[in-house]
């Protein structure tokens, strides 16, 4: 069971689309609760409001009632929320996306670092974390490379690297191994336990793919905008 | 923090910098309207300068010399010469016509054939300026030379500005008669750009107001029809009326050159007052030039500026615009990841703006390679090209915000799929 007091806790999180006869509630309640160092997964036919809980906790989209709290935080608690949300998911949320979505015209590093560039970190240090990073996920030999020079499982764990670089609290995977083949997207979710335990950030996979959900421990499942809790087979994964 | 705008260009720098270079023609095209808008009015200056002129008496009642059509007696400027503060006055005819280069073999026998060939390409319209020969220094004589010796025969020499093509010692065929060239002069124009070719006064003279042979014969025997010239045993009357019909005593200006520390304007009001002649001071003579002159020219000129002008503004917001659509996605992604507005804006500002740079470097290169070739003078001022610039950077930034504005209107949630 995740610690309470730490990781991403949502409670009765809701959102409405539209009012009146037109409304349409996305979420109705969701609860959630992930630990540092834990990756659940989170699974749900299309139109179960995966992608609007996701936009939720990625902070892009205002929910429209309930509690979310970050860490000990709290970034959203009933129609009041924190005023900055684009510096909350520069510095407290990492974004891994189904396609890796590198910045075309900067290299590798400057891929990773730009989060602590754009955070005020001195280009120095930021590069410097970036290649401690890019070396943690054995890609440091592409680290002058372009994305489009990189393989699609290289370019995935850039990603990572990306996601991981301003140590994050969470970090919100979008059907990160869609376009992978099994052994690759195995090894994505190896590095993103690896990296969850390594940084002590909680890691929540969107996912429809088949290979991948038995490697949870728990898993999320989301239908008609609530969600309930299993657990997972927690296959082994080394 | 890393430059995206730079880092964008440089990765896509061929598209960046064939844009530009596209983008530079079309600035190149503005900057040498605006370079031949400028060549035109230093015509106008250098057609004034080389006149050596402070005053210009024309007939009364017209624009003369230069844009208009005046007739003055030959014999008018001694009178203009003894008013106080009047140092030099000369008499000068000018007259724009075709002249061409006459063959060595064609020259001696003074054939007046069409010419035919390199002569017939070589023929260049020209201002024919009739000058006093010997006169070097005096008002409307050329300022100075590049080659050869000034006009000292009476007749059939000439001095050519070197943009006509002649060469010195050839022959040009001027009406019906055959000058040599014996000198060479630079920047001397017409404010229409024609180069100045200046013979002797009495041949200009003869070229601009006498009749063809066969209007002087047909005059001839009408005057000799009528009794009241041809009286019986008064020959003389008759051959001092045919004599006055032949030969000419008009010119089309006076030029009078100022003593110094002389009012120009009390000068010009005293031969008003005594010659019955117009004149007008070197302001005015500006003014007729460039207001009267070239003023539908330079409108014309402006027009094209300014639809070309709305042509870049146009091109540049439709490139930046088209660079931006084409980077939604990462827009949508570098937003998510929590970069602020101003740095997406100031990337595609930059980009924009650095599009204008390339554009510029590029126009003004090209425009002045080819300023030489364009028929007339182009001239490319350094504070046009600053102008210019200062144009082309707001036009730039202007037209990036039509891309600003789509990349702001980016949600980052378009970043998460569903």
């Amino acid at each position: 069971m995740a610690d309470d007091t730490q990781g991403i806790r949502i409670e009765g999180l809701r959102k409405r689309y539209g009012s009146g006869d037109t409304a349409v509630d996305a979420l109705k309640g969701v609860d959630m609760a992930v630990a540092p160092g834990e990756v659940v997964g989170l699974v749900g036919p299309s139109g179960s409001g995966k992608s609007t809980l996701l936009k939720c906790l990625g902070a892009v989209i205002e929910p429209t009632g309930g509690r979310m709290i970050l860490g000990d935080h709290p970034i959203y608690d009933d129609g009041w929320r924190i005023r900055d949300l684009r510096a909350l998911r520069r510095d407290k949320i990492g974004f891994v996306f189904q396609a890796p979505y590198l910045i075309p015209f900067l290299d590798v590093t400057d891929n990773v670092a730009l989060l602590p560039m754009l955070a005020g970190r001195p280009n120095g240090e930021s590069r410097e974390r970036a290649r401690e990073l890019l070396a943690a996920l054995d890609v440091e030999h592409r680290a002058r490379a372009m994305p489009s020079q990189l393989s699609g499982g290289e370019q995935q764990r850039v990603a990572i690297a990306r996601a991981l670089v301003n140590r994050p609290p969470v970090i919100l995977a979008d059907e990160p191994t869609a376009p992978l083949d099994s052994e690759r997207a195995l090894g994505v979710i190896r590095i993103l336990n690896r990296m969850a335990r390594q940084y002590r950030t909680a890691v929540i996979v969107v996912t429809h793919d088949e290979k991948i959900i038995p490697t949870f421990r728990r898993i999320y499942h989301i239908r008609d905008g609530r969600t309930h809790e299993e657990a997972g087979e927690g296959r082994a994964l080394d | 923090m890393i430059s995206l705008a730079g880092r964008d260009i440089l990765h896509a720098w061929g598209k960046f910098v064939f844009t530009g270079v596209g983008l530079g023609l079309l600035i190149g095209v503005t900057l040498s309207m605006a370079g031949i808008y400028r060549g035109m009015v230093d015509d106008a200056e250098v057609l004034l300068d080389n006149s050596g002129a402070d005053l210009w008496a024309v007939q009364k009642d017209t624009l003369g010399p230069y844009a208009e059509p005046s007739t003055l007696a030959d014999d008018l400027y001694r009178g203009i010469l003894t008013l106080p503060g009047v140092a030099r006055a000369a008499n000068v005819t000018y007259l724009t016509m075709q002249v061409r280069p006459v063959a060595p073999n064609q020259a001696a026998s003074n054939q007046t054939s069409d010419p035919a060939g390199d002569e017939a390409a070589r023929e260049r319209r020209a201002m024919i300026v009739g000058v006093v020969p010997g006169g070097f220094g005096e008002p409307g004589q050329p300022p100075f030379l590049v080659a050869g010796r000034h006009l000292t025969r009476g007749h059939y020499e000439a001095v050519a500005d070197v943009t006509t093509g002649f060469r010195l010692g050839e022959q040009v065929r001027i009406r019906r008669n055959l000058y040599t060239i014996v000198g060479l002069t630079r920047r001397a124009v017409s404010s229409g750009g024609d180069p100045m070719v200046y013979i002797p006064l009495k041949d200009a003279q003869e070229a601009q107001f006498l009749k063809d042979n066969d209007a002087i014969i047909a005059q001839r025997r009408r005057t000799a029809a009528n009794p009241v010239f041809n009286r019986p045993g008064q020959p003389e009357v008759l051959d001092a009326v045919l004599a006055a019909q032949t030969q000419s005593s008009s010119v089309n200006a006076i030029l009078v050159r100022l003593e110094p520390g002389a009012d120009a304007d009390e000068v010009a009001a005293d031969i008003r007052r005594w010659k019955h002649l117009t004149v007008y001071t070197r302001a005015e003579m500006n003014e007729i030039l460039q207001a009267k002159l070239i003023a539908t020219s330079a409108r014309q000129i402006f027009m094209f500026l300014v639809i070309l002008s709305v042509v870049s503004a146009a091109i540049v917001a439709f490139i930046i615009y088209t660079l931006t659509l084409g980077k939604i996605r990462e827009i949508a992604v570098l937003k998510l990841i929590g970069t602020r507005n101003r740095t997406i804006a100031g990337m595609i500002l930059q980009q924009a703006v650095g599009l204008g740079v390339i554009g510029f470097v590029v126009g003004k290169t090209v425009a002045t390679l080819w300023a030489p070739i364009f028929p007339k003078y182009v001239l490319l001022l350094p504070g046009d090209a600053a102008r210019g610039f200062l144009v082309v950077v707001i036009i730039c930034v202007l037209a990036s915000l039509v891309a600003i504005r789509a990349a702001l209107r980016v949600d980052p949630a378009e970043a998460i799929g569903g």
